[in-house]
């Protein structure tokens, strides 16, 4: 479980984030979502300590990690796995080195538990036979499965997920989705996925966050989320035809 | 400007400082540094090679075209490039081309890295990428650069004794004499000071302007112009201070 507790954070007196408060629970995949420039970029940022909040306190399964000393903050750090937005797969690494590298750097496992694992970890997201291929080889949907088995490689029990779906087209999308939501249950992590896209908050929004202008305007599930009298919420839920032919009818 | 200037110089030293904070394991390093060795050592020798000899051969020829007295022995024209070679066209001049080729790559590497949050990436697994990314490439700098330099000197003077001799400019006899000619063994060690220093000034700098890259492939290439010419310019204000203090 994560709780975040009134996180704030500006850039050059511009406020991005004022007072931000939950709860991400375990076993679930909790969602951030909410328009472009809302701030759910930052807050995972301040949530995985890429960024530090001005003001306001990260906490894992009660671990204050904003405040931890650098010791507490490796030994949490080494628990999260996160899925970026591009991938960030090392571009010098084969997918078999990149799924390996968390193993190789962090873990003194002999080389062929690391390679069973990672060869595990490949095969389940679906991609058993690319081990030696370079991120450049790779379509978007490929690159997003290597991040996903890096980031579970080394038993998290945190992963993040920043767009996990941009880029691609609504088959893989669904894949990606599919996937996250099974790795969730499978493993009962806690997963925090950053996402504007309404196809995954439908798919695998158990608990969702909405995001308005660096507030906290909306807090639910995705069958909840359709029933709200919050305008930003609902201009933002019924944005595409799709959407309000859906609600219409 | 001065402003900027020293919260460069100040964040360059917090940088420095980082290097060496919540490190990885010996193994780790060594195997990164051996594989910076080659990218940064092995595949510059070709480049230094080509620069030294035409280097060598080029000095040889200005300075005879300049000594032209009957009153001055052909010898002076080989200790004359020797010295030129060995205090300041081997460590400085190749410096300017490691600048170009290893500096430009360093920075190019890391503003990548960044920009497509491959740094993000060892951050967020618990990894001090500065010291993991960036130590490596120090140390590699700093171990190959003075072999750089030697076979540059070496080069170099052989590039010189092919001209001089191929042309007709002196006997081999006497471009031998000359090199050996009042011969200080400091001007060895002093070439090898300066070279230690500018290995660790291009590496450092050229991994704090690509370390801190923000936005996209064109701040890449604005992070590869300024490691070369930032680099360039510590390199030449480095080569006076060593100069006026070891001389």
């Amino acid at each position: 479980m994560i709780e975040i507790e009134n996180i704030q954070k500006s850039f050059d007196d511009k406020s991005i984030l004022k007072g931000i408060s939950g709860v991400f629970e375990k076993g679930k995949t909790n969602l951030i979502i909410g328009a472009s420039g809302t701030g759910k970029s930052v807050l995972l940022k301040n949530i995985v300590g890429l960024v530090k909040p001005d003001v306001g306190v990260v906490k894992y399964s009660n671990r204050d990690f904003t405040n931890a000393n650098r010791d507490l903050k490796t030994e949490i750090r080494r628990e999260i796995g996160m899925l970026f937005q591009g991938g960030a797969l090392f571009d010098s690494k084969t997918v078999e080195q990149n799924v390996m590298f968390p193993l190789d750097v962090l873990t003194t496992a002999p080389v062929d538990e690391k390679l069973d694992r990672a060869n595990f970890c490949l095969k389940r997201v679906g991609l058993e036979n690319t081990n030696n291929k370079m991120p450049s080889e790779l379509s978007g949907g490929m690159k997003k499965r290597v991040g996903i088995a890096r980031a579970i490689v080394n038993n998290s029990q945190y992963l993040f997920c920043d767009e996990p779906n941009s880029g691609l087209d609504p088959q893989t999308s669904i894949l990606i989705d599919n996937l996250i939501k099974e790795i969730t249950l499978e493993y009962n992590i806690t997963t925090v996925v950053v996402t504007h896209d309404m196809n995954s908050v439908m798919e695998i929004g158990e608990k969702i966050m909405f995001l308005f202008e660096g507030h906290k305007l909306w807090e639910g599930n995705n069958s909840d989320i359709a029933k709200t009298d919050i305008k930003e919420l609902n201009d933002f839920v019924f944005a595409n035809r799709m959407m309000r032919n859906l609600r219409d009818s | 400007m001065q402003l900027a200037f020293i919260h460069n110089l100040g964040k360059y030293f917090v940088f420095m400082g980082s290097l060496f904070t919540n490190r990885e394991s010996f193994k780790t390093y060594f195997k990164l540094t051996i594989d910076e060795c080659v990218l940064i050592g092995v595949n510059s020798i070709v480049l230094v090679s080509i620069v030294a000899t035409f280097m060598g051969a080029v000095t040889t020829l200005q300075t005879a075209y300049n000594l032209v007295s009957p009153f001055i022995p052909d010898y002076v024209i080989s200790l004359v490039v020797r010295d030129m070679t060995v205090l300041e066209l081997a460590p400085t001049i190749i410096a300017v081309i490691y600048a170009g080729k290893v500096g430009s790559s360093i920075a190019g590497n890391l503003g990548t890295m960044r920009i497509t949050e491959q740094i993000d990436a060892l951050e967020v697994m618990g990894i001090n990428s500065s010291s993991y990314l960036v130590l490596p490439k120090v140390v590699a700098s700093i171990l190959m650069y003075p072999l750089l330099v030697i076979i540059a000197g070496i080069l170099s003077l052989t590039g010189g004794y092919l001209v001089g001799v191929l042309l007709n400019i002196m006997s081999p006899q006497d471009f031998i004499f000359g090199i050996r000619d009042g011969f200080n063994p400091f001007s060895i060690q002093f070439a090898l000071i300066k070279s230690v220093a500018f290995a660790f000034l291009i590496s450092s700098i050229s991994s704090y302007k690509g370390y801190y890259t923000q936005g996209g492939a064109l701040e890449v290439g604005i992070a590869s112009t300024q490691a070369v010419t930032t680099s360039v310019i510590a390199v030449l204000f480095a080569d006076y201070l060593l100069a006026q203090l070891l001389l």
